[in-house]
C-alpha cells in the first residue's frame, strides 16, 4: 500500500493531437514538437514554462532531444516509464511532488509508416543485450512460429474461450461498437461506417481464434498532454481535469501477452492489483465511474478488463458486451466512446485525450454528465490506470 | 497439422536476436540430446519457466536443470492463417503443451490434423530435425 498523497494533486490542462495518418510524412521529432506546441497553446502555457517532460520508453524521441527541438532552456524533470500510460504516473508524481511546474506527457509513434512498422518486438529486443525474462521467452517461441502479438494473444484467447464459453458472436461486439464510435469521431481514420456481426464473422482469422478486426491497426500519430497542479490550473485557459488517482499493477509470472506459465492464464491479475490501488487512492469504486477507457489493442482484453476492474462479476463479461447496448453511449458503462484503438489505431494516449474530452463535455460522442472516467492500459502485461474527474 | 517450411527461408533459431540467451542455453543443449530440459529451484522445487536467475518463491539463486518425461496435454493452440515469418507455410499450429511435471512450453504438433486438436489431448515429445543445425522438440499423439 502506497501513500495516497497524490490524490487530486494534479490536473490535465491541455491536450494536443496531431491528425492521425497511415503515412504522416514527417519525422517523429517533428510531430513530437508539433503535438507539444498544440497542447501548450490549448492550455495557455508558454513553452518556456514547460519544465517537465515524460514519455513511455518505446514511443518517440527522448525528452532531452524533444526539449532541444522545442527550444526549452532547462528541464527540471525528465523521465521515461515503460509501456502504456505509466508515464502519466511520473508526470503526476513530478507535479504533485513539486519537482516541476508544468509537465508534458507526450507519445509519438509512426508505427504505420516509420521505423516501427516492422514488428515492434524486434526494436525492443535490440535494446536488450543481456538476458531478461521478457527476451528469453523468444528463444522458446520463435522457432515454433509463435511470432507476433496477435499469435501471442490468440494462444491465451483460445484457452479463454474454452474456460468461459465466450463465442465470436459475443466478442464481435467489441469491434462493432468501436466501429460505430469511430464512425462518429472525426479524428478516427479507420471506420467511415460501422460494421455488422456478419462483417466481423467474415473477418480473416489471421491467428485463429484472433481475427483481423480484433486487432488495433498500426497508425502514425503524436499526442501531448500538459499536467500541472489544480492551483496553477486556475490561471489557465481550460477547465482543468483533476487526476483523482494513478496506479500501476504487477503480478508474478507476468510477461507481455504471454503469461502462459501461470496456473490461470485467462485473467488479468496485474489489472486487478492496479484497480485495487486506483480505487483505494481515489476513494472510488467501479460504480462511481461513468465512462471506461479500456485497452482494446486486442479485443479479448476488453471483457477481461470489465471483470478485472470490477465493472461486472467474474464470468459475466461475455453477456455484458453481447449486443453492445451496455457498452454504448447511453448504456450502463460506455466503453471507449471515441472508437478506442480498434477505431483510431494503436495509440495508447488516445484514451487520455478522450477522458479529457468527456469530462470537458466536448467529445464527438459525448456521454451525458460525465464527471468521472477510468483509463486503463497494459492489458496482458504490467498494468497502469488513472481515474480523472470533473473539478 | 504438422508445420511445413519454405525450403529457401531460414527458420528462426532460438538465438533470433543474434545471441542465444545464457538462461535458455541448457534447454537447447538438451534438445540436441533429445531431451526436454527444465530449470527448477534447487531449494524449494519451484519451476523456473522460462528460466531466470532467482526463485520468485524462496529467492534462492541455486537452480538445477532436470529432464522432463516428455509427456503432457494440449493446453491451448493457435492456427496461423497469415504467416508472421516467411519460413512457415500457412496454415500451421503453434501449441501450448502442459507437461506432466507442470510447466507449459510452446511447440508444434506432428501428425495431428487441425480438426483433431483439442484442449486436454494427451501428447508426447518427438524430435524433428528441421534444419541442418536445428532440432526442435515437437509433440505427437501418445502411443
Ligand atoms: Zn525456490
Amino acid at each position: 500500500m502506497a501513500i495516497d498523497s497524490i490524490k487530486d494533486k494534479a490536473a490535465i490542462v491541455g491536450i494536443g493531437v496531431v491528425d492521425f495518418s497511415t503515412d504522416i510524412g514527417r519525422t517523429e521529432w517533428y510531430t513530437a514538437c508539433q503535438a507539444i506546441k498544440l497542447a501548450a497553446e490549448e492550455a495557455g502555457v508558454n513553452i518556456d514554462d514547460i519544465d517537465g517532460m515524460v514519455k513511455s520508453v518505446d514511443d518517440g524521441p527522448d525528452p532531452t532531444y524533444t526539449g532541444k527541438g522545442l527550444g526549452i532552456d532547462n528541464l527540471l524533470y525528465h523521465s521515461e516509464n515503460h509501456w502504456g500510460t505509466s508515464a502519466m504516473m511520473n508526470a503526476v508524481h513530478a507535479v504533485a511532488g513539486g519537482l516541476c511546474n508544468y509537465c508534458v506527457y507526450y507519445q509519438t509513434a509512426h508505427r504505420a509508416s516509420g521505423p516501427e512498422k516492422c514488428i515492434s518486438d524486434f526494436l525492443v529486443a535490440r535494446e536488450f543485450r543481456d538476458d531478461s525474462l521478457d527476451m528469453v521467452r523468444y528463444d522458446y517461441f520463435s522457432p515454433f512460429g509463435l511470432i507476433g502479438e496477435p499469435g501471442y494473444v490468440a494462444m491465451m484467447y483460445r484457452r479463454y474461450m474454452h474456460e468461459t464459453g465466450i463465442k465470436p458472436e459475443q466478442l464481435g461486439w467489441v469491434p462493432i461498437v468501436a466501429s460505430e464510435n469511430a464512425a462518429r469521431n472525426t479524428n478516427a481514420i479507420f471506420f467511415d461506417k460501422s460494421i455488422t456481426i456478419d462483417d466481423y464473422m467474415q473477418s480473416k482469422l489471421i491467428a485463429d481464434p484472433i481475427r483481423e478486426l480484433d486487432c488495433a491497426p498500426k497508425v502514425d500519430g503524436s499526442i501531448a498532454i500538459v499536467i500541472t497542479t489544480p492551483e496553477r490550473a486556475k490561471a489557465l485557459k481550460q477547465e482543468p481535469v483533476i487526476i483523482n488517482s494513478v496506479a500501476s499493477g504487477y503480478a508474478l509470472e507476468g510477461q507481455n501477452y504471454t503469461s502462459y506459465t501461470r496456473d490461470v492464464i485467462t485473467d488479468l491479475p496485474e489489472m486487478e492489483n492496479m484497480a485495487k490501488e486506483l480505487y483505494r487512492v481515489g476513494g472510488m469504486g467501479p460504480k462511481d465511474i461513468k465512462v471506461a477507457m479500456l485497452d482494446d489493442t486486442f479485443a479479448p482484453y476488453v471483457p477481461m478488463q470489465l471483470e478485472a476492474l470490477g465493472f461486472c462479476g467474474k464470468g459475466e463479461a461475455p453477456a455484458f458486451i453481447e449486443g453492445g447496448d451496455k457498452i454504448r453511449v447511453g448504456g450502463q458503462l460506455p466503453v471507449n466512446p471515441d472508437g478506442g484503438e480498434i477505431g483510431q489505431g494503436r495509440f495508447i494516449t488516445t484514451r487520455i485525450v478522450e477522458a479529457v474530452r468527456q469530462i470537458r463535455g466536448t467529445s464527438t460522442n459525448q456521454v451525458a454528465n460525465t464527471d468521472t472516467v477510468l483509463v486503463a492500459s497494459g492489458a496482458g502485461g504490467p498494468a497502469d490506470g488513472m481515474i480523472c474527474r470533473k473539478e | 497439422m504438422s508445420v511445413e517450411y519454405n525450403a529457401d527461408q531460414k527458420i528462426p533459431h532460438p538465438a533470433m536476436w543474434g545471441v542465444l540467451y545464457k538462461s535458455s542455453t541448457p534447454f537447447w543443449d538438451g534438445v540436441k540430446e533429445k531431451r526436454v530440459m527444465l530449470q527448477r529451484c534447487k531449494s524449494c522445487g519451484y519451476w523456473l519457466n522460462p528460466p531466470r536467475p532467482m526463485c520468485p518463491k524462496c529467492r534462492s539463486q541455486e537452480s538445477e536443470w532436470v529432464a522432463a518425461k516428455g509427456t503432457g496435454k494440449i493446453y491451448s493452440w493457435v492456427t496461423f492463417n497469415e504467416s508472421p515469418h516467411s519460413a512457415f507455410k500457412t496454415p500451421y499450429e503453434a501449441v501450448l503443451v502442459e507437461l506432466d511435471e507442470g510447466p507449459r512450453i510452446v511447440s508444434n504438433v506432428v501428425g495431428i490434423n487441425s480438426d483433431e486438436l483439442e484442449i486436454g489431448m494427451p501428447v508426447e515429445v518427438t524430435f524433428e530435425d528441421v534444419a541442418e543445425d536445428l532440432t526442435l522438440p515437437k509433440f505427437k499423439k501418445v502411443g
